[in-house]
C-alpha cells in the first residue's frame, strides 16, 4: 500500500494518515461499505418481490413446477437439483477464493495464482448455468392460455401412477388442432413499411379449444391455489367455458409481458433479480480476471502485500451471500 | 502480512489446526446445510407444510402475540425452517469467508447491524402492504374482476 500513498512525514500522528481505523486498511473498509450498500439494494429488490408475491398469494407459481429441468436428461422432472448443483459451484469457488486469500498472506505466488484461476473457472460455469436456466425458462414448456383478465390457464389430466391419481400436465403441442386463421405475421415487406410486430405465439385460442373439445380427457386448471397449495382443477365443462369465453392469447415460455407459469410479475422479478446477481457475477469474473494477470506479472509480489486479492475476494464472497439468499426466495420459499 | 485468525467455529466446539482446515470445515457445513434444504424442497413433508398455531382471536392482546408470534402463526414451519438455515449459512460465509470473525468487533458490529436494521426494517413494511394489498383485492367487497 506504501506505493500508492503519499508520504506526508507526520506518519506516525493520528491526523498524519498512518493509522488505519478499526485495523482495518482503507481499502478493504470502502469495499465493505460498498458491500453494504449493495446488500440493502439487493434487500430491496427481494423485499419488492415479497411484497408482489404477498400481494398476489394465493395464485403465485409453484418454483417446484417451473424449474425442474437439468441440463442432458430430456423429459424428466426434477426440481431443484440443477440450482442446487448451482449454488454448489458458487460455494466451491468461493472456497478457493479464500484458500487464494490465505495463499496470499503467506506470500505463495504460485498458490495464490491457481486458487485465483480456479475461482475465475468456477464463476465462468455459474455463469453458463445461469444462461441455460434462462434459455429454459423463456422457452416454455407446456404452454398456456392467457385470459382477457392476465389470468394463466393450463392443461393436463388425471392418470393413476402406482395406484395413485395424479395430475400430470398436458402440453399445448400436443393438443393443438390446426384451424384456418386469415392472421399471419405483420412484416415490414407485406404491411406498413416502417413497423412490424413481434412474432406471433404459436397456435391461436381457437386452436387450443378446438384441441380440448378433442380431448375427452384433458382438463384446465387455473392459477389459484387451494388449501393445500396446489392449483385449482377445473371441471370438464368450465374448462371448456373458460377457453371459449376468456381465452384470449396463447403463450409459451416466458418473457417480460406474458409467462405461461402464473403470475407475469413472477418472470420479470426473476429475470430482474437473477439477471441483476449474475451482472454481479459477470462483474465479479471479470475482477478477478484482472488480479489473477496482476498476480501471474507479479505486481503484488513486489508490493509486498496481496491485499487486492483479498479486497477482490470479499466482493466475490458477496456475489455468493446474495446467491444463497436468492436460491431460497426463488426456488424454496 | 502474516495475520492471525481464530481458528474454531460453533462457539469453540469445533477447534481447527490451520486456517486451509477451517475452510474445508466450513464448506462442509454449508454442503450439509444445502443439502437438508435441496432434500425438504424436494420431500415437502406433510407436516412441515401446515401452520403449528393458529392466529390468535380476541383483542389487543392477540393482535400484540400475532406479531410477536408471527414467524410461527403466519409463516409454513417449513419455510420458516428455509429462512434460518439460509441466515446461518450467510453466518458463516459473512464469518468465515469474508474474515469478519478476525476483524475488529466495532468492525464487524456497524457492518451488521446497519444491514440487518435497515433490511428488517424495510422487509416489515413491504410485507405488511403486501398483504394489505392482498387483502383490499380479495376482501368481500372487492372491486376486483379476475375476469371480464
Amino acid at each position: 500500500m506504501d506505493s500508492t500513498v503519499v508520504s506526508t512525514g507526520t506518519e506516525e500522528k493520528t491526523w498524519g494518515g498512518g493509522n488505519n481505523p478499526l485495523k482495518a486498511s482503507y481499502g478493504k473498509m470502502m469495499m465493505w461499505f460498498f458491500i453494504v450498500s449493495d446488500a440493502l439494494t439487493f434487500s430491496g429488490f427481494l423485499a419488492a418481490y415479497g411484497f408482489s408475491r404477498f400481494k398476489f398469494i394465493n395464485e403465485w407459481p409453484i418454483a417446484d413446477e417451473v424449474f425442474t429441468h437439468v441440463p442432458f436428461l430430456h423429459g424428466q422432472e426434477l426440481p431443484m437439483i440443477y440450482v442446487a448443483v448451482m449454488t454448489f459451484i458458487l460455494i466451491m469457488s468461493s472456497v478457493t477464493m479464500v484458500l487464494a486469500v490465505d495463499a496470499g498472506h503467506h506470500m505463495n505466488k504460485s498458490k495464490v495464482t491457481i486458487y485465483m484461476f480456479l475461482t475465475i473457472i468456477g464463476g465462468a460455469i455459474f455463469l453458463g448455468s445461469q444462461a441455460w436456466e434462462w434459455g429454459t425458462f423463456i422457452k416454455g414448456d407446456y404452454g398456456a392460455v392467457q385470459t382477457k383478465g392476465g389470468n394463466i390457464l393450463q392443461f393436463g389430466e388425471y392418470i393413476t401412477v402406482d395406484g395413485k391419481e395424479t395430475f400430470k400436465r398436458v402440453s399445448i403441442d400436443d393438443i393443438a388442432i390446426a384451424q384456418k386463421s386469415d392472421r399471419i405475421d405483420h412484416e415490414r415487406k407485406n404491411g406498413i413499411w416502417f413497423t412490424d410486430e413481434g412474432t406471433l405465439p404459436p397456435y391461436t385460442v381457437d386452436e387450443i379449444y378446438a384441441g380440448l373439445a378433442a380431448n375427452e380427457n384433458v382438463l384446465v386448471r387455473n392459477q389459484f391455489l387451494d388449501e393445500n397449495g396446489h392449483k385449482t382443477i377445473l371441471s370438464r365443462a368450465e374448462s371448456l367455458k373458460q377457453i371459449k369465453e376468456h381465452g384470449k392469447l396463447v403463450v409459451k415460455g416466458a418473457n417480460l409481458q406474458v409467462n405461461e407459469y402464473g403470475t407475469s410479475l413472477f418472470a420479470d422479478f426473476f429475470f430482474f433479480i437473477t439477471g441483476f446477481h449474475g451482472f454481479h457475477v459477470l462483474s465479479g469474473v471479470i475482477l478477478n480476471i484482472i488480479i489473477f494477470f496482476n498476480v501471474v506479472v507479479g505486481t503484488y509480489e513486489r508490493r509486498g502485500s496481496y491485499e487486492m486479492v483479498e479486497k477482490v475476494g470479499l466482493y466475490w464472497h458477496f456475489v455468493d451471500l446474495v446467491w444463497v439468499f436468492v436460491f431460497t426466495f426463488f426456488y424454496l420459499v | 502480512m502474516a495475520q492471525e485468525h481464530k481458528l474454531e467455529i460453533f462457539r469453540g466446539r469445533w477447534k481447527f489446526k490451520s486456517n486451509i482446515e477451517k475452510i474445508w470445515g466450513v464448506l462442509i457445513f454449508l454442503s450439509l446445510i444445502t443439502a437438508v434444504e435441496v432434500v425438504l424442497g424436494i420431500y415437502k413433508p406433510d407436516i412441515l407444510m401446515h401452520t403449528w398455531l393458529d392466529p390468535l382471536e380476541g383483542g389487543f392482546f392477540a393482535t400484540i402475540g400475532n406479531l410477536i408470534l408471527s414467524p410461527i402463526v403466519y409463516m409454513k414451519p417449513l419455510n420458516l425452517i428455509f429462512i434460518l438455515l439460509t441466515v446461518v449459512k450467510a453466518y458463516y460465509i459473512a464469518w468465515d469467508f469474508m474474515h469478519l470473525r478476525d476483524e475488529t468487533g466495532s468492525f464487524r458490529k456497524m457492518i451488521v447491524w446497519t444491514g440487518v436494521f435497515l433490511i428488517c426494517y424495510l422487509v416489515f413494511i413491504l410485507l405488511q402492504e403486501g398483504g394489505y394489498v392482498f387483502s383490499v383485492y380479495n376482501g368481500e367487497h372487492a372491486l376486483i374482476k379476475k375476469d371480464f
